[in-house]
């Protein structure tokens, strides 16, 4: 501690299990918001991903609410969000915004794009297997070509209508926090276009490093024009998001409010390591240079640097940067916003624990739960290109 | 909308009940189940239970705060009430009411303490470069007429009541601190053991009986006034009437209920 705080902000509100909520939300609507680009935008080369980002943001979506149950003093109420919420609250749309995203987005999707594949298996196989995939089908087995037509329809409807609601869905995250009038670190009209920008750059990113890993361990060939692409798009979502920051950060500093003070004090000396060190520099800068100079985002006639293992690690590199780069801005944000003192004249610490309810293990168990449920769902709806069934269109 | 059409401090709002209500009815057969997890509020009787005083019509009163910086002189009294009245956890970082020192020195440098809020009093002041001025300044929720932790509330667990007070039900509150966050004055805490927000009730117990706020009864100085914002022949109203009142950080557009006179400019 350090000048004055207030009695009662000696213990910080939102700690680890808080910083983890909007970093997976973010990598939830990044994710969706990749496979769109195939889906809508019509971006060939990443293809051999569209499955993978689905399934990817299914899997995290799932995990999304357990660090914020986890961090309420009693979960066994959080249903009143859903029974009586408050409409003047921004928190108590949460339910209804994750409930939309999951159902009528994400498991819509999902179904529409994996109708065909899961009738083909319940047709091939047997006994529990036949019923198990057979119920996934809902009892829709038609393989008419009009049928499948209609799907692929549906499917290219619902991704237009989930690029808003991802948005929405990480758009919403930064408004709680943007709109906390009362804290100047966060009360920013950017706050959730800037959370939106590092969502979808935190996305692809993670959707980078499934496809390199899962390949290697599969050992299949790398569609190299797909990753070529998917570091394009990671390398100019980057600069978009850090344009954002830079002109947040020079407004604030222009516009010299009276918090000024025990900002530049906070970001100096409590958030040098995580701001400047791990988020600007480790995160930004460094994965900036290793995708600008190998990736074909900034190079005439669209051909990449470099022998394709050599940019597999580089993209491997700088796309695992990227997730400790955003980690460090939702840290930043949260945890930042609570270091200073509402009084202005004082900082105050926070101290992580190891074990304990909101202790590295549990974040570290969190972020491991969205892999294992990926690894459950590709087992299920194998998302790579040799076993999809798609028309091509 | 706030809720002001809400009983005082009843704990169940009457929009839930009926919801309730409702849902029960229109689910029919699978009522019994839905009872066993959804908490009903019992019916009549709660109404009143806990709140009302026989006698006691909310709509008739508004409350605020007075506070006279110049009478304060730092003892703690008023903080250590609190805490014997309220419950509040007896550590040193979960206070309704706290007291804190500024001390401005000949350069105009200013230092602020709060030794464990005050309540056992204060050092004597030490500074090498002299000084030019020290005051003592009692801090408590300012009971907003635009509270942005009732706006912030996820499921209006923290309401203000008819006669402006702001409270929590401690049987409703989920316990997610949104509350805290939303507070410019850090006037909430969280409860280590019944895992709520915590603030202060403006004794509420005590002032719909009549009486005043602890802090307010134990004050040796008559610091802190305590009575109705809107009718003239109260003290709180004399006390704005002969004082020139100002709040705390008014562009926030909280609108505080709790007045300051004689407040340094210093004072966030």
């Amino acid at each position: 501690m350090q000048g004055y705080i207030y009695p009662n902000e000696f213990e910080l509100q939102w700690g680890l299990l808080i910083v983890l909520y909007p970093y997976i939300t973010g990598l939830v609507a990044g994710a969706f918001i990749l496979a769109s680009l195939e889906r809508v935008f019509n971006v060939k080369e990443v293809q051999p991903t569209y499955r993978l980002a689905l399934l990817t943001a299914l899997a995290f979506l799932l995990v999304a609410p357990l660090p914020l149950l986890g961090h309420l003093g009693h979960p066994e109420r959080s249903y009143e969000i859903f029974l009586t919420p408050n409409r003047q609250s921004a928190m108590a749309m949460f339910g209804f915004v994750y409930a939309w995203y999951l159902t009528v987005v994400l498991l819509l999707e999902v179904w529409f794009e994996y109708r065909k594949d899961l009738v083909l298996r319940a047709q091939a196989a047997h006994g529990v297997r036949k019923w198990f995939f057979y119920s996934l089908t809902l009892g829709a087995t038609d393989l008419s070509d009009r049928s499948l037509r209609f799907d692929d329809t549906a499917g290219r409807v619902i991704t237009v209508i989930g690029i808003p609601s991802a948005f929405l869905l990480h758009g919403y995250v930064g408004f709680i926090f943007g709109s906390v009038k009362a804290n100047p670190w966060w009360s920013s009209v950017l706050m959730p276009v800037v959370f939106l920008f590092s969502a979808i750059v935190s996305g692809i990113a993670l959707v980078l490093i499934l496809y390199l890993v899962t390949s290697l361990f599969r050992s299949r060939p790398v569609d190299m024009p797909c990753v070529d692409k998917l570091a394009s798009f990671l390398f100019y979502a980057m600069i978009i998001d850090v344009s954002l920051e830079m002109l947040d950060f020079l407004h604030r500093l222009y516009e010299s409010e009276e918090s000024i003070g025990i900002l530049s004090q906070m970001i100096s000396s409590r958030l040098f390591l995580s701001l400047i060190v791990l988020q600007l520099v480790i995160g930004t800068l460094v994965p900036l240079v290793l995708l600008g100079t190998s990736s074909p985002a900034l190079r005439r006639g669209g051909t990449a640097r470099g022998s394709d293992e050599l940019r597999r690690v580089i993209y491997l590199v700088a796309a695992v940067l990227v997730e400790i780069g955003i980690f460090s801005i939702r840290w930043n944000v949260v945890v930042g916003g609570q270091l200073f003192s509402k009084s202005l004249r004082g900082l105050t610490v926070y101290k992580v624990e190891v074990l304990g309810s909101e202790g590295i293990a549990i974040t570290f168990a969190l972020l491991a739960l969205p892999l294992v449920i990926l690894w459950g769902l590709v087992k299920v709806l194998p998302p790579w290109s040799e076993a999809q069934a798609r028309p091509s269109h | 909308m706030r809720d002001e059409d809400r009983a005082p401090a009843a704990p169940a709002p009457l929009n839930r009940r009926q919801f309730v209500e409702t849902a029960l009815k229109a689910c029919g057969a699978a009522a019994p189940l839905l009872v066993a997890v959804i908490r009903i509020p019992s019916a009549g009787g709660q109404e009143t239970a806990g709140s009302d005083e026989a006698g006691y019509d909310a709509a008739s009163h508004y409350y605020g705060m007075g506070i006279d910086i110049d009478k304060c002189i730092g003892c703690g009294r008023c903080v250590a009430a609190c805490k014997a009245e309220n419950d509040v956890p007896a550590d040193t970082y979960h206070f309704n009411t706290w007291v804190e020192r500024y001390v401005i020195d000949s350069q105009g440098e200013v230092t602020v303490d709060s030794p464990n809020g005050g309540m056992d009093g204060f050092p004597p002041v030490t500074s090498e470069r002299g000084i030019r001025r020290s005051f003592f300044v009692p801090k408590i929720c300012n009971h907003c007429a635009n509270p942005p932790c009732v706006q912030v509330c996820p499921v209006g667990a923290t309401f203000a009541t008819r006669d402006g007070v702001v409270l929590i039900d401690e049987q409703y509150c989920i316990g997610c601190r949104y509350c805290i966050q939303a507070c410019p004055y850090g006037a909430r805490w969280f409860h280590p053991t019944k895992h709520v927000a915590g603030k202060c009730t403006l004794c509420y117990h005590r002032i719909v009986r009549g009486l005043v706020p602890a802090c307010v009864e134990v004050c040796p100085t008559g610091a802190r006034i305590f009575g109705e914002v809107e009718h003239p022949a109260t003290p709180l109203a004399r006390f704005m009437r002969m004082n020139d009142v100002q709040t705390l950080k008014p562009h926030l557009n909280t609108r505080p209920k709790v007045y300051y006179a004689n407040l340094d400019g210093e004072v966030r």
